[in-house]
């Protein structure tokens, strides 16, 4: 009988009554694990060009593909620089892209997800079918495929990256639109004569919002490894800029002699992906909670 | 509902979702910056040899009669194009590249399953016990990974240190050959995939064990181990298959790049070197026939869903 009643003991009703997002988020484990990993990730790219020994471009010609030392913590690549600086640099780009690029299909999902959850009718019937036919196409090769029609480099990344994301925004936010607007706060702000609009933004965004910002914690990890696997191509960010997907296909080449250029970014990828899924999964406790 | 009725609506539903694929494959071409026909032949091509091309895709002509000749070209003779480097039709060479593509995906389904049924079900079996903490973490670790690097990492961990067994590239000749060869690369879709699965399966077997007809059976005194095997599993397996067909656009996403790492004759590394030869109707050509993939799966997988739980039919 213990078995049949222990699930239950894990019941939403034993959990400590939520006490706002600003009392509690230091004591959700995932959610400062999180915050400390993405922190530091952020907080090393930033620093980048006072914490980085070198200059990512600088060619230390005497040293070229070098063990780690004193000099060069994590050796030098093929052309004598820096492994721990273009690393350090390569954060730089790949996540303020990472970042960026989730702004944009964010914004577009949730304004379209807005107008087919809210208006229903034809804007749902477009909208969703539009969704459809986007999610017919695998992520990976519809990104790919975009980038090579609009030419590499980081703004036909942010275009790819909008014209393919936005789809799972739309649905979420349409989801929970088409359950909040049947609650008597809405139908008592349409009564009193409030204006679509005002209604939207003023009324149901802040309800259905959260959902959309959980979310998005994975997506920017979706987006990073997207703009790595295109810079692993050769159609993402273009050389010299440092990127780790680039750093990787660069060290693949060297991999029987000297394995670390191609799995150090490829560690900080991973590392930085974990950070963000662990944010992600404690603002959605938060939330819950809250 | 029964089920042949079931299956016909969902094909007329595919009809508009068929229909917008080949509109968003027609329109790539008019997204290329500039003159398309210039763009993708290069700065040194003819003028000659640019207005040939103009002439033979009718970027002259208004937009709808070039969708009309799109369509009649694709519904009719099943082809987008001629290749532009090896004067051969794009759908010969795409038919051609199927095979490996195809072996990588059904190898990497399989794998996926071996891998998370078991980890999904020892983490069920008691739910937030140190064994389901720890299954937990993969997801959340895994999903980070990039598929190309996983690649290089098996490559430098498990290829180099076999000696041979598993070859560092190719697709492998006869049936034992492909499945050596295939293995790696399998293995590499297999863990991106994983830990969404995972994920889903856990929580709809936690689901399943908090439903009724379990507490029956437990009740009735069968051991727990036969509850989760025969009972739990058995309905788990159905949201299974349902979050493998979702996810199949994350799969195929998967092999591209790990056909290239694999050097693996695939349409996914046929996809990258028409990208780099500037081949525009190749890679036309693939990204419609992924697309068509991924349809047919979520068509495939619906179908099995309502075979497998007749209550899917009656939504």
């Amino acid at each position: 009988m213990a078995a049949v009643t222990a699930p239950l003991a894990a019941d939403p009703l034993t959990i400590p009554r939520a006490r706002g997002f600003r009392h509690r988020w230091y004591r959700t484990p995932s959610f400062v694990a999180g915050l400390v990993i993405v922190g530091l990730m952020v907080g090393l790219a930033i620093a980048a060009p006072v914490v980085a020994p070198y200059n990512p471009d600088h060619q230390d010609l005497e040293h070229i593909l070098a063990g780690s030392s004193a000099h060069h913590w994590l050796g030098t690549d093929e052309l004598g620089r820096d492994e721990w600086s273009r690393m350090l640099y390569a954060a730089r780009v790949d996540l303020r892209v990472g970042f960026l690029a989730v702004l944009f299909p964010f914004i577009l999902g949730t304004t379209l997800g807005c107008v087919a959850g809210y208006y229903a009718r034809f804007a749902d019937t477009l909208i969703m079918r539009l969704v459809d036919v986007v999610v017919a196409f695998p992520f990976t090769v519809l990104i790919i495929a975009m980038v090579f029609v609009l030419g590499p480099g980081t703004r036909s990344i942010y275009i790819a990256i909008t014209l393919v994301g936005w789809v799972s925004y739309a649905r979420i936010i349409r989801g929970e639109i088409l359950v909040q607007k049947r609650q008597e706060y809405v139908l008592a702000a349409r009564g009193a004569g409030l204006g679509d609009r005002r209604i939207i933004i003023r009324h149901l965004l802040p309800n259905v919002i959260t959902q959309a910002i959980v979310f998005s914690m994975s997506d920017i990890v979706l987006d990073i490894l997207a703009i790595v696997t295109l810079g692993y191509l050769g159609l993402g960010i273009q050389p010299p800029t440092p990127d780790w997907g680039a750093m990787i296909a660069d060290g693949q080449q060297f991999l029987t002699t000297k394995w670390e250029l191609s799995t150090f970014p490829g560690i900080a990828i991973v590392i930085t992906g974990l950070g963000l899924s662990l944010l992600g999964d404690g603002l959605a406790d938060l939330l819950r909670a809250e | 509902m029964d089920l042949a009725s079931y299956v016909l609506r969902r094909l007329v539903q595919m009809v508009p979702v068929a229909l917008g694929v080949t509109l968003l494959v027609f329109f790539m071409i008019h997204l290329v910056p500039g003159d398309p026909a210039r763009t993708i032949l290069g700065v040194h091509a003819s003028p000659q040899r640019i207005a040939l091309l103009h002439k033979e895709w009718g970027l002259d002509h208004p937009l709808w009669v070039q969708y009309k000749d799109f369509m009649d070209r694709l519904v009719i003779h099943g082809n987008l194009s001629d290749s532009l480097i090896y004067h051969e039709s794009a759908r010969a060479l795409i038919i051609d590249r199927l095979p490996p593509t195809l072996w990588l995906l059904g190898y990497a389904a399989v794998l996926s399953v071996v891998i998370a049924v078991p980890l999904a079900a020892l983490a069920a079996s008691k739910r937030d016990a140190l064994r389901d903490q720890t299954v937990r973490v993969v997801p959340l670790v895994g999903l980070g990974f990039p598929a190309f690097w996983t690649a290089i990492m098996l490559l430098l961990l498990v290829a180099l240190h076999s000696g041979g067994f598993f070859p560092v590239g190719g697709y492998g000749s006869g049936l034992p050959g492909h499945l050596r060869a295939m293995f790696l690369p399998g293995l590499t879709v297999a863990l991106g995939i994983a830990p969404i699965l995972i994920r889903s399966l856990r929580a709809s077997l936690l689901n399943v064990l908090e439903s009724d007809y379990v507490v029956t059976a437990r009740s009735k005194g069968i051991s727990e181990r036969r509850v989760l095997v025969r009972h739990a599993l058995r309905n788990g397996i159905i949201s299974m298959v349902t979050v493998l067909g979702v996810n199949i656009g994350f799969l195929v996403g998967g092999t591209l790049v790990v056909e290239q790492v694999f050097a693996i004759p695939g349409i996914g590394l046929l996809m990258i070197n028409a990208i780099f030869q500037r081949d525009f109707p190749v890679v036309q050509g693939i990204t419609l026939a992924f697309a068509i993939m991924v349809v047919l799966v979520y068509l495939t997988t619906d179908v099995l869903h309502a075979l497998l739980d007749p209550r899917v039919r009656f939504d």
